[in-house]
């Protein structure tokens, strides 16, 4: 297409002149929406809560201040589950990156005996599976529950994860390794010398998939954690975000009295959002070829 | 003449010795892949094993071996419960929504983001697109039920604004269902058209330029071209959705709904936690969860077949 740009670009005819309008406009509107919670969002956490009751917030801040955010830090439950959060997405994508990679190393090598098999005995377990109560009752069994480990490591591969890196490795040309073999290197060498270095682009994909996976997961923590002092920071925020807000709705409670929770609500988003869309546009690059790589052959 | 019986072991014998060769040779590469495999035995099969409780009435003191058998009545105590055709219902029209509305939009949306000739514009969109799959499930409901609140929620400020009546969106069962998909569309429409921009550039360029000398426009090009071209992606994708026709992404769900939108809100996945975790009947709950399972299963072999008889694309 982009070849025939140039060709046509002086003589679009009016048919074309409407679908590039549509389609310019269309794709702003995408973005936009978007977009819009997240400006909202801020502006209503940084603005006077008067105004924002009144419903004046709608783009830019009104009466900037930023006592939300005050009452929001003070709060101990943010820090705790901040923390178990962090060593949840640290220990976790740790021990997802080693086993992901020790499995998709093998599966990657043409002269692996036990290629076909084992991704077989892999690859089932996205179609069936064994379903709730039984991972619940095993993970109960093995004396997981109300321990961090219950969070780790029942999540420990993503079989999703495991295909693309796979897909990766064997993009990597074979006579590296054959190169490699002749000069007496071992496996494990090979594959942290001369695989992992090429693949720092998947690499750093699967860190962000799991990274971000483990940040926004909830449902590991209400299922297996009893322990308030355990909880992840999702946790905390479905206890703010949606739980009290739900009893007021129930309750049917008269207006203008949620006048400052609103706007901590918002704050307390910001606050555990951020993390994520900082580090988010560095890695684009990188999570786009990741997705791609996975997309080719899934 | 010789004995059959003594060529047996001796061939059994010597596939043995090959066997062991190739496993002394292949011995790093089994070392590597060993925890993984072991980790599939412990958290995927091992649960598949668990699903025998469904025909047991199972007690964890008396584990798997004690619990007395009972056959199929869990699977009749289900099928027979005033809630079967209410939780098959919503289940199924949740994803019968969600492929209609939600599934198109990434496919309509890479095909327009395809055509953008600015590469900046191009990709200020994309990155921006994206942005709302990185939000959690939690950070997505708890804007809903916010910007929705009856309380101060802006929706409802701006209704009264213009005059209307405030609406309180989450406890009404009739609003379940749009407010599930939009925020479903939100989130996922942008990083859901990464797969399908990738299958739009593998397209042979020359195609739309010999399409130019037959005076064919942008629209027909999308047609004729574009839509074809990543025909096998769209179909693969659709089975993929197909295989869990009755099941849906239920961690969501068990943020949004409570008690007065359970009648459109409810699905199989939401009552196997509330039943089988919850309340702890975990011998029904993982019977539910089975038949579940089981048609899902069936769902995306059935699927899997006939694309490949009718489009000669398929995921196996």
């Amino acid at each position: 297409m982009v070849g025939g740009i140039e060709m046509v670009k002086n003589r679009l005819s009016i048919g074309d002149r409407i679908f590039y309008i549509i389609d310019y406009i269309f794709v702003a509107l995408v973005a936009i929406v978007a977009l819009y919670p997240f400006i909202f969002i801020f502006s209503a956490s940084v603005s006077n809560s008067a105004a924002l009751g009144r419903g004046e917030i709608w783009l830019f801040p009104k009466g900037f201040n930023t006592d939300a955010y005050e009452i929001v830090l003070e709060e101990k439950a943010v820090w705790s589950s901040y923390g178990n959060t962090i060593w949840y997405v640290v220990v976790g994508t740790t021990m997802n990156m080693v086993l992901t990679t020790f499995t998709a190393y093998p599966l990657s090598r043409k002269n692996f005996s036990g290629r076909n098999k084992v991704m077989m005995f892999i690859a089932f377990t996205m179609f069936f599976s064994g379903g709730l109560v039984p991972s619940y009752l095993l993970v109960k069994k093995l004396g997981l529950i109300d321990t961090r480990w219950a969070i780790v490591i029942p999540a420990g591969i993503s079989t999703w994860n495991l295909i693309i890196m796979r897909t990766f490795f064997e993009s990597i040309p074979q006579s590296l390794h054959e190169a490699a073999t002749i000069d007496g290197c071992s496996e494990l060498r090979i594959m942290t010398r001369i695989f992992l270095p090429l693949s720092l682009p998947v690499l750093s994909v699967m860190v962000l998939f799991y990274a971000v996976a483990h940040w926004n997961s909830y449902f590991s923590a209400l299922v297996y954690l009893n322990d308030q002092k355990l909880y992840p920071l999702q946790m905390h925020l479905r206890k703010i975000l949606i739980q009290y807000n739900q009893n007021e709705m129930l309750q049917e409670l008269t207006q203008g009295r949620d006048v400052v929770g609103q706007s901590v609500r918002y704050a307390t988003i910001i606050v555990s959002t951020v993390p994520i869309l900082l580090i988010y546009p560095f890695l684009q690059k990188y999570f786009v070829k990741g997705v791609m790589v996975g997309a080719i052959k899934g | 003449m010789i004995d059959r019986s003594q060529i047996i072991p001796v061939e059994k014998h010597q596939r043995t010795k090959k066997w062991m060769d190739t496993l002394k040779k292949e011995k790093a590469l089994w070392l590597l892949v060993l925890p993984g495999i072991l980790w599939y035995l412990i958290f995927a099969y091992a649960p598949m094993f668990g699903l025998v409780i469904a025909f047991q009435d199972f007690s964890p003191f008396k584990g798997f071996t004690g619990s007395s058998w009972v056959g199929l009545t869990w699977f009749q105590q289900f099928f027979h419960s005033q809630f079967f055709g209410r939780l098959i219902r919503n289940t199924l029209l949740l994803n019968i929504y969600n492929i209609l509305f939600s599934f198109p939009v990434p496919i309509i949306l890479a095909l327009l983001l395809n055509e953008i000739q600015h590469s900046r514009y191009k990709k200020t969109v994309q990155t921006i697109s994206y942005l709302p799959h990185f939000v959690s499930t939690v950070v997505v409901v708890g804007m809903l039920t916010n910007f929705l609140s009856p309380v101060g929620g802006i929706v409802n400020l701006m209704i009264g604004k213009l005059g209307g009546k405030s609406i309180n969106f989450m406890i009404k069962p009739e609003w379940f269902r749009p407010l599930y998909i939009i925020s479903g569309i939100w989130q996922e429409a942008g990083w859901g058209s990464i797969i399908y921009l990738a299958a739009l550039s593998g397209i042979d360029t020359q195609l739309y330029e010999a399409s130019i000398v037959d005076g064919a426009n942008k629209w027909k090009q999308l047609w004729h071209i574009s839509i074809p071209g990543i025909l096998p992606t769209i179909i693969i994708m659709l089975i993929m959705n197909l295989g869990h026709i009755l099941s849906i992404g239920y961690e969501k769900i068990i943020l949004m709904y409570n008690t007065s939108t359970y009648e459109t809100a409810d699905v199989i996945n939401t009552y196997v936690y509330r039943r089988g975790i919850l309340s702890g009947e975990y011998s029904f709950g993982t019977a539910v969860g089975l038949f579940q399972s089981a048609i899902n299963f069936v769902f995306v072999i059935a699927a899997n077949r006939i694309s490949k008889r009718v489009t000669e694309v398929s995921l196996w």
